[in-house]
């Protein structure tokens, strides 16, 4: 099960990771899924596959022109970089300092489970308590029942 | 509590705080260029008036090149008045002002430049060729280009008399 999981969560992370423009076929969907990695200079919360903007129609068809020249997608992302600056990619680079933006929110669930999981394990422990701590209080008239019973079957 | 414990919630809290009073403080619109001091991106223009013009045809010049459109307001209407004045004293000391007109229709934008009475040349640049290839992303945006084809200076929104004098006197 552990074998299982742990070749399904290396699957998912490299799923991710692994450039999808090598996975497109067509050069439509090339230029989509690089339109997809940038920011519409326009409306700056939308990437440049999704905003309805002028701009972002003449860089999609700048991008679609550039596939048929035959250059690679890192080629054409490194161009709008060195036109506008890193911040024209909706993902930071993955080197440097920006790293921190990658790790932290990974950072960020393991430190949080970390505390969670103390949280449990404090509050278990305390749930075993002593015995004698934890023993529920009896009506005296059951325990005396229960005793009469025990010493009627013991006979 | 341990004294460690006391001061975690405010170790960490503090400096995403900060982090966050910075970025309130900064302006998402100025975007440094990284073209400054790069070689300016070679372009060709067709002009309104008939004609063409481009990098060729201004080799060895200073170069002021505006991105403006007829709906940018009010910014392009603002700075129109002094790019022209500008274009008007410096044309003879080998300056020149070119209007790259984006996004626009043709009868506006012509209607713009008969407005201000402008006299440099202005084209449209019909499929966003020339303002994707110099990153632009809101105008109006003015490239000053020096006589070696570097470019000296960008400026995002409406320029004024003072600010053109000196970024081309930079350049002479």
């Amino acid at each position: 099960m552990d074998r299982v999981f742990q070749s399904l969560l290396i699957v998912a992370v490299l799923w991710t990771w692994w450039p999808s423009t090598i996975r497109a076929v067509s050069h439509e969907d090339q230029t989509q899924l690089l339109a997809a990695e940038l920011r519409c200079p326009v409306c700056q919360n939308l990437s440049v596959a999704d905003s309805p903007s002028e701009m972002a129609n003449q860089m999609r068809d700048v991008i679609r022109e550039k596939l048929q020249k035959g250059e690679n997608p890192d080629q054409i992302l490194a161009y709008f970089v060195s036109r506008y600056g890193e911040w024209i990619l909706l993902s930071p680079k993955r080197e440097g300092f920006n790293w921190v933006a990658w790790l932290l929110p990974f950072g960020a669930i393991l430190g949080g489970a970390g505390v969670i999981a103390l949280i449990v394990r404090r509050a278990s422990k305390k749930g075993r308590g002593s015995d004698d701590e934890k023993q529920p209080l009896l009506d005296p008239r059951y325990v005396q029942r229960l005793e009469a019973d025990l010493r009627e079957s013991e006979r | 509590m341990a004294t460690w414990k006391k001061l975690i919630a405010p170790i960490i809290i503090i400096p995403l705080l900060l982090l966050l009073a910075y970025g309130f403080k900064t302006n998402p619109r100025e975007v440094p260029s990284p073209l400054v001091g790069q070689p300016a991106p070679l372009f060709a223009l067709s002009v309104f008036d008939g004609g063409k013009t481009g990098s060729e045809q201004l080799r060895g010049k200073a170069v002021v090149l505006n991105f403006w459109a007829s709906w940018c307001f009010p910014a392009c209407y603002e700075e129109a008045p002094d790019l022209e004045a500008a274009w008007l004293a410096y044309r003879e000391r080998g300056v020149m002002v070119l209007g790259v007109d984006i996004q626009d229709r043709d009868a506006e934008a012509k209607a713009f430049i008969e407005r201000f009475k402008l006299t440099f040349p202005n084209g449209p640049d019909v499929q966003g060729k020339i303002s994707i290839d110099y990153g632009v992303y809101g105008i109006p945006e003015t490239f000053f280009i020096d006589r070696t084809g570097k470019i000296h200076y960008k400026h995002v929104g409406a320029l004024n008399e003072k600010l053109l004098q000196a970024k081309i006197e930079e350049m002479l």
